[in-house]
């Protein structure tokens, strides 16, 4: 299996719990960089703390695992040092959104091509399943139990906002369309954000009474639509997928470049 | 063009931790859970290789190898 060249095969079985969507989204992650056919030596990935950020402990490339919220700030660093090196960073929803939040949207400002991925469960599950910034309202969590009254951040409207210049969502349920996005995050020159809406059973299914994995994934397929269609005109609740923004912009490291060049020149 | 067809089936039973999204999700029911709680292909003549099975295991425990499209099988 090519796949697994990609894999620190001696950490497996892996610690997320059965039926978790981060295992679904290190499975799509690899493959999309397999398509590309992208040596081990020109990624780096860079995490933060929670559930979601062990994913770097499973992929075998170069990998940085850093501070809670911070991952982006390290990232820029590897960035702006290597910037011939393909930095890839995946989030939870609050490591990226509260406990990042700050790094998030100036990071997106400065369209540093940087593949920052939100791996959505709207739960903080490593800590006991609290609610984050993207639970939104209405739903049960540790520190809810009578339910949220915080509306949820629109990821994808907050990072086209912000200044990111790819922005889509996926789910764990279509994954041929997650391998696709991915791919083409990860070639985009700036600052990308991908949101997968992934499934956490044990604490946001268990507390909202969404039935085991599978069930939760069929919610999934049954609440998102590609963007544009016509379902969602008459259904608002429905979440659309597929690729919001895109579109080309200077880029933080080669702007960087060309004022280098500024200063040498005046030097001499 | 012939659609491809399945080749080996490989479960890594240590990996797959039997949370049911392979058996729930197959199109042509090859799957099912064992009296382990651990999923294993029981009817693997129906199987038409689309590969979601591999694709959405969160345990990366399932590699579905199909014939090449322009290979006569």
């Amino acid at each position: 299996m090519t796949i697994r060249k990609y894999l620190r095969e001696r950490f497996f079985p892996h610690m997320w719990c059965p039926g978790c969507g981060h295992g679904t989204v290190l499975n799509a992650l690899v493959r999309a960089i397999e398509t590309m056919g992208m040596s081990r030596n020109e990624i780096v990935m860079v995490s933060g703390i929670g559930c979601s950020s062990r994913i770097t402990g499973y992929v075998d490339v170069h990998t940085l695992h850093t501070l809670h919220g911070r991952a982006l700030a390290f990232a820029t660093g590897v960035k702006l040092s290597k910037p011939e090196l393909n930095v890839i960073v995946p989030m939870g929803d609050g490591d990226a959104l509260a406990i990042g939040g700050n790094h998030f949207i100036h990071a997106a400002r400065r369209n540093i091509a940087i593949t920052a991925l939100v791996m959505n469960n709207r739960i903080y599950g490593m800590t006991g399943g609290q609610y984050s910034p993207l639970s939104g309202c209405d739903v049960m969590a540790a520190t809810a139990p009578y339910s949220t009254i915080d509306p949820a951040f629109d990821v994808v409207a907050l990072s086209v906002a912000a200044g990111a210049t790819f922005v889509a969502r996926c789910t764990t349920y279509h994954v041929k369309e997650m391998i696709d996005i991915l791919r083409q995050a990860i070639l985009h020159e700036g600052f990308s954000v991908v949101e997968i809406l992934s499934q956490c059973p044990t604490y946001f299914g268990r507390a909202n009474k969404l039935g085991d994995a599978a069930e939760m994934l069929r919610g999934l397929k049954e609440g998102t639509v590609p963007v544009g269609s016509e379902a969602k005109q008459k259904n608002p609740a429905l979440i659309e997928r597929g690729i919001f923004a895109q579109q080309e912009k200077p880029e933080y490291c080669a702007e960087y470049e060309k004022i280098m060049q500024r200063a040498r020149a005046g030097r001499e | 063009m012939t659609r491809p067809k399945l080749k080996s089936f490989h479960l890594q039973r240590e990996w797959c931790k039997g949370c049911g999204i392979c058996v729930a999700f197959c199109p042509t029911s090859v799957l099912e859970m064992d009296s382990q709680g651990k999923a294993t292909a029981v009817r693997l003549e129906a199987c038409i290789a689309c590969g979601m099975c591999m694709l959405r295991c969160p345990d990366l425990a399932i590699t579905v190898e199909t014939t090449d499209k322009e290979e006569k099988p």
